[in-house]
């Protein structure tokens, strides 16, 4: 069943619709009859669904979604569901087109998971630019909570469930789940140790789970279609499908809905449309700047699920592919993600805090033209010692794609400490201008 | 010296109530003292916050500086931040941060002469399918040239 020329639209079918944003619209089109299916259902039946169709968190780690909610305590204890609609990982924009297009959609999932995991309360936290994704959200709840899906009772249920926006406030490390928490909490976002983890000890220290957005749009359609079906899309270990923001230099960029598995190469010049004349594929991140970068040749052997990806040394990571041509340069490319992880590390770890600023400061002498040949080896040396030390996972993010960039296009580098310029530019840069 | 406007005061002490804890309330508060500061914050907006809120103003302060979104200088009207992450840096957003600046003359971060423009770069905005962008004020402005940004900087008065 797999088809390699178009998209699959499971989650997106109904995005092209305007009215698809609001009650009525969303409701012509099977909305919230999947809330009266699963309030039918009992809690452990939902979870025991989730945890079936093997869906796995869509906002970077990938984590079992149904395992998580798993690791909830099993007694009465008050309970938050935290909606991560930060979407700060450099190259994502699947979340924003989600709460834009379909807002309903993301509540109605949020519902059903409340629900599932008996908890009264839920946040969405939205990153602070996103006001038009807040303003639509806002709108939805209030048509939601009049339509008597959210507050006391829900349909004759006896379920009470509320729902509110927290706006972010700029921060990508907000993003990270007990950043977030943190931040909900009205502090500066730092992350927290784990353990605990959230789910045990998590908002205001009482349990709470947080998923990406689409993640817990998903659970609706596990409920519609049942787990059986749902696993029918994608592949054995990477099941349903998934939103992927495709972006770079590609000409046509956007969002686009694959089933897991779904080969990159058409990713990139199907329903990418490839590139202008004359330009062809040097480099691909597939999963988020985070991820390690493949070389053209490894991306078009590449297929889009959370194993292959994983097995070639990257990630799938939050679903952002962007796309490097030939008429780039690495050690740019390289420059200016070493500029975002020092501008983001949150400065609670000394490796993360000086590593991160080492980087940036050495990528960049070698960009501004007075790189030394050993200063391709500090490189590595720096990240390496960035990973698996620090309170969360920006440190990695940070090193790894630092190792692959040099390792893979060492040469790049290289030329550019031995001439004084980028080999493919035939220019050197200033200093850039810093925070 | 800043007060909050009645309406304000009233939005903040609203935000109080609406979480379960009280210092949730610091980062819808930090928006509400920035709009009524003509765009940013300082150590009397802190002052005023700490007052209505009961919460300490080191507390307050260490929350606005931790934020990106708080801007800790005077603003100009339109504040026009030029995402510079990689899918924008891909598709021209170096020359169009270089031209906004050139034509305006200004540097990054300054008021512009006529105290209409601030130009400031950002981090990935999450629009990167529609590189490059700005946002200015609350809207983004997708799918740029150099050329149709200044044009529609040109066009707010
Ligand atoms: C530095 C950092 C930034 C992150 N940013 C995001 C983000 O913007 N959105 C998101 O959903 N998850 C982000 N995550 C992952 C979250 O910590 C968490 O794993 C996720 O929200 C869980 O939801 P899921 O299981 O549904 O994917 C980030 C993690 C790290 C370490
Ligand atoms: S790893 Fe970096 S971002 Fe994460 S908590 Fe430590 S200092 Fe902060
Ligand atoms: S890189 Fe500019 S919006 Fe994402």
């Amino acid at each position: 069943m797999q088809q390699t020329s178009s998209e699959t639209k499971y989650l997106t079918e109904f995005y092209h619709l305007p009215e698809f944003k609001g009650l009525e619209g969303y409701k012509k089109n099977g909305g919230y009859v999947d809330l009266e299916k699963a309030l039918k259902m009992q809690p452990q039946q939902i979870i025991d669904e989730v945890k079936t169709s093997g869906l796995r968190g869509r906002g970077g780690a990938g984590f079992s979604t149904g395992m998580k909610w798993g690791f909830l305590p099993k007694n009465d204890e008050p309970r938050y569901l935290l909606c991560n609609a930060d979407e700060g990982e450099p190259g994502t924009f699947k979340d924003r087109m989600m709460m834009e297009k379909a807002p309903h959609q993301l509540i109605e999932g949020m519902i059903i998971s409340g629900y599932a995991i008996n908890s009264k309360k839920s946040y969405i936290y939205v990153r602070g630019e996103y006001d038009e994704s807040i303003n639509t959200l806002a709108t939805a709840i209030q048509e939601a909570y009049k339509a008597g899906y959210l507050g006391k009772n829900i349909l004759g249920s006896g379920f009470d469930h509320d729902m509110d926006i927290y706006r972010g406030a700029g921060a990508y490390i907000c993003g990270e789940e007990t950043g977030m928490i943190s931040s909900l909490e009205g502090l500066k976002g730092q992350p927290k140790l784990k353990p605990p983890f959230p789910a045990v000890q998590g908002y205001l220290r009482k349990p709470t789970i947080v998923n990406n957005v689409e993640t817990l749009a998903v659970v609706k359609y596990v409920i519609r279609d049942g787990a059986a079906a749902y696993k029918k899309y994608g592949t054995e270990k990477s099941t349903g499908t998934k939103l992927f923001s495709l972006s770079g230099n590609v000409t046509k960029p956007g969002n686009y809905e694959v089933p897991l598995g779904y080969p990159l190469k058409d990713m990139v010049y199907t329903l990418g449309g490839g590139f202008k004349p004359g330009r062809k594929l040097k480099a691909v991140i597939p999963g988020g700047s985070s991820a390690p970068v493949m070389t053209a040749e490894e991306a078009m052997k590449a297929t889009l699920d959370y194993e292959c990806l994983a097995q070639m040394g990257t990630m799938l990571g939050s679903g952002a592919i962007i796309v490097i041509d030939d008429n780039q340069c690495m050690v740019e490319c390289l420059a200016n993600l070493m500029h975002f992880y020092h501008h983001e590390s949150c400065g609670q770890c000394t490796p993360c805090r000086e590593g991160t600023g080492w980087l940036d400061k050495i990528v960049h002498s070698i960009l501004a033209g007075k790189g030394r040949m050993q200063d391709i080896e500090l490189l590595i040396k720096v990240a390496d010692n960035m990973k698996g030390k620090t309170i969360c996972a920006l440190s990695d993010a940070a090193a790894l794609p630092v190792l692959s960039f040099v390792t893979k296009f060492r040469e790049e580098f290289e030329y550019f400490v031995r001439e004084g310029k980028s080999k493919v530019k035939g220019v050197a840069y200033v200093a850039h201008n810093s925070h | 010296m800043f007060e909050l406007s009645s309406e304000g005061k009233q939005q903040v002490l609203n935000e109080l109530k609406r979480y379960e804890a009280k210092e949730s309330a610091v980062l819808p508060a930090l928006y509400i003292g920035q709009r009524e500061n003509k765009g940013f914050i300082n150590a009397e907006v802190i002052r005023a916050l700490s007052n209505v809120m009961g919460i300490p103003e080191s507390h307050i302060n260490e929350v606005f500086t931790f934020y990106s979104m708080y801007n800790k200088t005077p603003i100009g009207k339109y504040h026009v931040q030029v995402c510079r992450t990689l899918s924008c840096m891909l598709n021209g957003a170096k020359e169009l941060t270089h031209h906004l600046c050139k034509e305006l003359n200004v540097k990054l971060g300054d008021v512009s002469s006529d105290g209409r423009f601030t130009v400031t770069e950002a981090e990935c905005l999450g629009s990167c399918g529609t590189a490059p962008m700005m946002q200015i004020n609350d809207k983004y402005y997708e799918n740029l040239t150099p050329e149709s940004a200044m044009n529609l900087l040109r066009g707010m008065k």
